[in-house]
């Protein structure tokens, strides 16, 4: 009952932080971080998928409602929950037994941060092919992915360092 | 039956995972469509109550460059008065006429929630169908044009800012020559629009004011829109024209919404004319 009403605080609190504060903030005219992906970072591991799928998918909606996207920030966010599991397999070598225990704070850093820049990178590239909508433009495309990135990855882990010395 | 039962059990995440993408590339595609956006937008209730408590609480920032914008509107417009005073007043038939000819309705309205740094960027405002708001109305600002009403709700309305890579407005030289195109966006600054398929004779120069065509129901004529930046050298029949915008479209607050009178009547010649 606690953890799921400490997801539902976070799924909140990072709603009202990206479209209140980081959808406005816009770095040299165009650059804005995501950061609202961090909800799929740090959603415990289960066997059963549904509830992350179905979470990131109204994270997504709930955003681009916000932010009048139609459903990019949906479908790139709910490409990454899926993939987050194969990831996971592929980086940290885990069995599904070992899901309970998974911690992200409690990896080495190397392995979280291949992880966090694998996801980041994809979800940034899937969002900014579909709002550009065009082959025309693909340099800006590629070029704002890897801006918006790494936007997102400083604040990513200056927050979780953050929080982490607090506990 | 049971292969089927199976083949379920074993895909049940995929197909799940299939089913929601699905949601999200048909509302991405609608979205892009003018005619067809209608579910997932700001102009509902729930954001729009969420950007008004925002903008009302953001608004007390600007109060002093506001009121300078609208007392130099006020001048203006006080100006304009006097040079018609005497075309008013020299008998009451004219004031007949004038109601006669009347075309346009302006409606006040506030943006709450602007975009300005993507692809495909909208505005929501606080006017809606209450306040005879409809689709493909005006929306402009006292420097220059802004947008195109999209989709109304009660109380929110959508704008296609001009800043879209959808949006397509017709556009003219300022001055004695007719030359008009069509004014696009190619989604990279935001202070730059373009003119296509303007003619090759028409006479440019770098600093020539472009402004509203007046070729469709939509926009009044001849209200500004922004000033020639950029020829190419080979003028050519497809060429573009960088116009620098005279509106800072990242800093908008105060709006209006311009109704034409006449649109139904034209509307409907025309497409009586097409059959």
């Amino acid at each position: 009952m606690n953890k799921s009403l400490h997801l539902s605080l976070f799924f909140l609190f990072l709603l009202g932080l990206q479209v209140l504060i980081l959808n406005n903030i816009n770095f040299l005219g165009y650059i804005n971080p995501f950061l609202y992906i961090a909800f799929i970072f740090l959603y415990p591991l289960k066997e059963n998928k549904f509830p992350l799928l179905f979470f990131s998918f109204m994270l997504g909606i709930s955003i681009d409602f916000f932010s009048d996207s139609g459903g990019i920030h949906a479908f790139s966010t709910l490409f990454i929950a899926y993939t987050r599991l194969f990831f996971v397999k592929l980086y940290f070598r885990k069995i599904p037994s070992d899901y309970p225990f998974f911690k992200l704070n409690s990896e080495s850093i190397g392995k979280v941060f291949n992880f966090v820049v694998t996801l980041t990178v994809i979800h940034h590239l899937i969002y900014f092919s579909f709002a550009s909508f065009s082959f025309q433009n693909i340099s800006i495309v590629l070029l704002n992915t890897l801006y918006s990135s790494i936007f997102t990855l400083i604040l990513f882990f200056l927050g979780t360092s953050i929080f982490k010395k607090s506990k | 039956m049971q292969q089927i039962i199976y083949f379920f059990q074993k895909f049940k995440y995929f197909l799940f995972f299939l089913f929601l993408e699905c949601i999200a590339l048909t509302l991405t595609f609608n979205n892009l469509n003018f005619h067809k956006s209608k579910f997932v937008n700001s102009a509902n209730s729930v954001t729009g109550i969420f950007y008004t408590t925002l903008s009302n609480s953001k608004e007390y920032l600007s109060l002093k460059s506001k009121n300078q914008s609208l007392q130099e509107e006020n001048t203006q417009l006080k100006n304009d008065l006097e040079r018609n005073k005497l075309f008013f007043s020299t008998d009451i038939l004219v004031l007949d006429t004038v109601k006669y000819h009347q075309k346009y309705t302006y409606t006040e309205a506030k943006i709450i929630n602007n975009n300005y740094s993507k692809p495909h960027n909208f505005l929501t405002i606080n006017r809606g169908v209450n306040e005879g708001i409809v689709k493909e109305m005006a929306v402009i600002n006292r420097k220059g044009i802004i947008g195109i009403t999209e989709n109304v709700s009660n109380n929110y309305t959508r704008v296609q800012s001009i800043l879209n890579k959808n949006s397509n407005i017709n556009a003219r030289l300022k001055g004695n020559t007719a030359y008009f195109g069509t004014l696009k966006w190619n989604s990279i600054d935001y202070n730059t629009v373009q003119l296509h398929d303007i003619p090759r004779q028409a006479p440019l120069k770098i600093g020539d004011t472009i402004e509203t065509g007046g070729k469709s129901t939509i926009f009044p004529e001849g209200i500004p829109i922004g000033t020639v930046s950029k020829i190419n050298k080979r003028n050519t029949a497809n060429s573009k024209i960088n116009v620098t915008l005279f509106n800072d479209m990242s800093n908008l607050e105060n709006v209006y919404v311009v109704k034409n009178l006449h649109k139904q009547e034209i509307q409907l010649l025309e497409n009586n004319s097409n059959e």
